[in-house]
């Protein structure tokens, strides 16, 4: 089982936190899961996960749209981040 | 480094007790440096003539603390350090609350003063926090900033050697 979880004004846009999914064994990198969120959530979604702004996380590792991953991952959109 | 506590908190810390904490039994510390953020008065920039009355921050849990360790550890190969305390907050912060600490303890102070300042200029630039901006009026999500990333930048080719 996947998590995948979305933060600050990207949660806000999709309006959903967190969510739990199965990945096909075929969807094996970032920008192919984004396509199934599209798929599944609609094609507001799209605009969204692939603004240019938007970074990812992999197992709590930044990574790239390019970078792969497998069902089990625990995988996070966010936006450039704003601390300290 | 010796000790590193690194803690995201709602409660409100104090600069004193951990100051005296990293200090206490330890005869080898010259050196301690230290960094506080505060939540400072400011013009909210999407809605002019209202001012910031709070800041709302989120995390990311996990990987906040695993971040702060890589950063915290990288100040390490860097200088000689002892002790490391990272401490920010979450949740609702008003006007003047403490939002960030952190501090650094070493034998000398070329390697605290510089620790401290490379572990904030990261922190700004990969530690997984949001801050939401609140005003009377509006509430809206502030962005990231060039001059961070520049700050961020600086440590790679030496320009912190003034």
């Amino acid at each position: 089982m996947t998590t995948i979880h979305y933060f600050a004004s990207i949660r806000e846009k999709l309006g959903l936190a967190s969510e739990e999914l199965e990945l096909p064994a075929q969807v094996d990198t970032v920008s192919a899961l984004v396509e199934l969120l599209v798929e599944q959530h609609g094609s507001q979604w799209e605009e969204v996960l692939n603004s240019t702004s938007v970074l990812v996380a992999v197992n709590q590792s930044v990574a790239k749209f390019a970078s792969s991953v497998k069902d089990g991952d625990e995988i996070a959109f966010f936006p450039p981040v704003t601390g300290g | 480094m010796r000790s590193l506590k690194i803690s995201i908190q709602q409660e409100d810390f104090s600069i004193d007790d951990e100051c005296a904490a990293m200090r206490a039994g330890h005869q080898d510390i010259g050196a301690l440096a230290t960094f506080t953020g505060l939540v400072r008065e400011q013009d909210d920039e999407k809605s002019p003539g209202d001012k910031v009355t709070s800041l709302y921050l989120e995390h990311y849990p996990g990987m906040t603390e695993k971040k702060l360790q890589e950063i915290a550890e990288q100040a390490d190969q860097r200088w000689p350090l002892l002790d490391v305390v990272i401490i920010h907050r979450i949740g609702e912060l008003k006007l003047s609350e403490q939002i960030v600490f952190v501090a650094v303890s070493s034998m000398h102070r070329e390697a605290a003063f510089a620790a401290c300042a490379f572990i904030m200029d990261f922190l700004k630039t990969q530690a997984p926090f949001w801050k939401k901006s609140k005003s009377r009026e509006h509430e809206h999500w502030v962005e990231a900033k060039q001059s961070d990333n520049k700050a961020a930048e600086k440590w790679a080719d030496g320009r912190d050697k003034s």
